[in-house]
């Protein structure tokens, strides 16, 4: 039979079996350095583990002119956006025995990596596909307004995250071209990933890993290396 | 010039037709429903197509008949008790969803798997894409009306799933990963019966590679069809084979520092320039060929010793936040895990491969022809779980 194009099929581009190098953390500050020289005073805070990963938290409004800046520096590859909500969820977190005095929910908000002042954040991940580096943004999202710049028109892919982040922490998008709910009906109420939206399965019924603990096996020696409780439930 | 009697006849038939055609091609536009049952969708998703004759205008996924909220369940339940969530996201490789998962509760409590342990895990995540890839080969016959190679994938994906099934005790959720390692050891004789599987399995690929990649009407229906390059490919954040498709050299496998076995093994990252449907087909063939590779060099080199590092009964992670994802049989599947120092996660962001592979459809359907469409879904390979999480 023949092909019907030029035959491709042992075709791979140059190039696919050269050593990739792995990112240092100098490559890691050289990425911070640059975008401060594009975004000045608007990057508040950043972190590297070392041999490992980069986080850089940015003002709110500077979120779109750093989503620009980082395109042009070759984070073209977009991973992922979505939201963070810091408060302690109002219902513990259900690893308490339903028999105990309930305590007092913590209340207190504390931002992870990179810190911040609000209760909801945003936060993305692009990578650079060249350099095999990523790099996680974050910027606080105002108490009083939840509404971001959109990224949708600097990485088509974001469209989706950010009507999924939308729809679940019912944090708006400015010149988003159709924030419409992407899983829940149009007129669900409530944004289900707040940590004050009650998951009512579990309130209705405690999980059952709580309540029928078996002794373990293993129980007196405390060295052994044994499975953890509730796995198998 | 002047025409005989029988030139200028046929010079006004063939106006005549013209006519009658730009008259009957004058259609209104007509909106077309896929799905949400639709054999080419492998789950529910449906996609509305605005026609505009034979051609797409507007396409529009709808994603959500099978959402199941599982950052929110995350949130209630324990580190261990997650990998049995996640098992069910692309419940075609379901092992290979609960590596990167594992790999970011470890990097926070700062422990490592045994070597053994992790050469087994990388044997059981190829093993994972090997069953998903070899379904999607047979499959893909079926949205050109081929029958057979379904058969033969289902067949052929019997040997791996047994195996997988020996090791592991769960055909298709294994929650066999442990934070420190493995559940179990590997059982008798299962080294050797991996080894007579995989074999079948190279020769599946040359099967399939005979009797669907040199199929005339099967490169007639994929070459040259829903080109993606490769600069949306990466707009859009298109992972796994289909950026590799688009020329995009990039595999998770080789381009990070992974508590993963893959620099033990001799294979080859393949990219193809066209980006076209075909390629992204043809890339995944070449894939399950590497992964047999991979597996068989693996199995000569598992270490001894081990396969449980020490860790405390009952496993708080401190606190902190990690990313980690690897190169999963759909694309790069990762998760943003936040710990608070208790015994369960914070919040658990999981960023599944098809949801952005899904996202470009509206891009890819535009202007295309109806038939076109369902291979072009077809070759980009999402797996509904994975898409609605």
């Amino acid at each position: 039979m023949a092909p019907l194009s030029d035959d491709t099929t042992t075709q791979d581009a140059p190039g696919a079996d050269a050593p990739a190098a792995l990112p240092g953390d100098g490559l890691r500050e050289g990425i911070i350095d640059n975008l401060r020289s594009h975004i000045g005073d608007a990057i508040v805070d950043t972190k590297i583990t070392p041999n490992d990963d980069l986080w850089i938290r940015v003002s709110t409004e500077a979120w779109l002119s750093t989503g620009q800046a980082l395109k042009d520096a070759g984070f073209t590859y977009f991973c992922f956006l979505s939201g963070l909500d810091w408060m302690p969820s109002p219902y513990g977190t259900s690893e308490e025995d339903p028999d105990d005095e309930p305590k007092e929910p913590d209340t207190e908000i504390v931002q992870g990596y990179t810190g911040g002042e609000t209760r909801f954040q945003v936060f993305a991940r692009l990578a650079d596909l060249d350099r095999h580096v990523g790099v996680t943004i974050k910027a606080d999202v105002p108490d009083d307004r939840l509404v971001m710049e959109s990224w949708s028109h600097l990485f088509a892919g974001a469209n989706w995250h950010e009507r999924e982040c939308h729809e679940m922490y019912g944090i708006g998008f400015d010149n988003h071209p159709d924030l419409r709910n992407m899983y829940l009906p149009g007129d669900f109420e409530g944004y289900p990933l707040r940590k004050d939206f009650p998951l009512l399965a579990r309130m209705v019924k405690p999980w059952p890993g709580i309540v029928d603990v078996e002794p373990m096996p293993a129980e007196d020696e405390a060295e052994a290396p044994v499975e953890e409780k509730g796995d198998e439930s | 010039m002047t025409l005989t009697d029988r030139q200028q006849l046929s010079y006004i038939a063939s106006q005549a037709a013209d006519a009658r055609l730009n008259v009957e091609l004058e259609t209104e536009g007509m909106t077309l429903n896929i799905g949400p049952q639709h054999p080419a969708t492998h789950g529910t998703l449906r996609i509305i197509c605005r026609l505009d004759g034979e051609q797409v205008v507007w396409a529009e996924p709808v994603a959500g008949y099978m959402h199941r909220g599982y950052e929110k369940l995350t949130e209630v339940r324990t580190f261990p008790q997650v990998t049995t969530l996640v098992n069910r996201i692309d419940w075609l490789g379901s092992f290979a969803n609960e590596v990167p998962f594992i790999l970011a509760a470890e990097k926070l409590m700062e422990i490592e798997a045994p070597p053994r342990a992790q050469v087994i895990r990388t044997i059981l995540f190829e093993l994972s894409r090997i069953a998903n890839v070899s379904l999607f080969l047979g499959d893909l016959g079926v949205q050109m009306g081929a029958i057979t190679p379904v058969f033969l994938a289902f067949r052929d994906r019997e040997y791996i799933l047994n195996l997988i099934e020996g090791a592991t005790g769960g055909r298709f959720h294994p929650n066999f990963d442990r934070i420190g390692g493995l559940k179990d050891d590997l059982p008798k004789g299962w080294i050797e019966e991996t080894r007579g599987a995989v074999k079948k399995l190279e020769q599946f690929c040359d099967t399939i590679d005979d009797l669907l990649f040199g199929n005339e009407i099967f490169q007639s229906r994929m070459r040259g069809i829903g080109i993606i390059p490769a600069d949306i490919a990466k707009d859009y954040g298109l992972s796994g084979a289909n950026a590799r498709a688009s020329g995009i050299d990039w595999d998770l496998r080789r381009d990070q520092d992974i508590p993963l076995s893959y620099d033990l093994a001799d294979w080859k990252v393949w990219t193809h320039p066209d980006g076209d449907s075909w390629a992204r087909c043809w890339i995944r063939l070449q894939e399950t060929r590497e992964s047999c590779k991979i597996v068989t060099q693996l199995l000569d080199q598992i270490p001894a010793g081990p396969v449980m590092t020490k860790v405390p009964r009952i496993i708080k992670v401190p606190e902190g936040e990690a990313w980690v994802s690897t190169e999963n049989p759909l694309g790069e599947m990762g998760y943003y895990v936040v710990s608070k120092g208790g015994l369960g996660p914070f919040r658990v962001k999981i960023r599944s491969a098809s949801f952005n592979n899904i996202s470009i459809v509206p891009w890819a359907l535009k202007g295309v022809y109806v038939p076109d469409v369902i291979t072009i879904l077809a070759s980009l390979y999402f797996i509904l779980g994975d898409i609605d999480r």
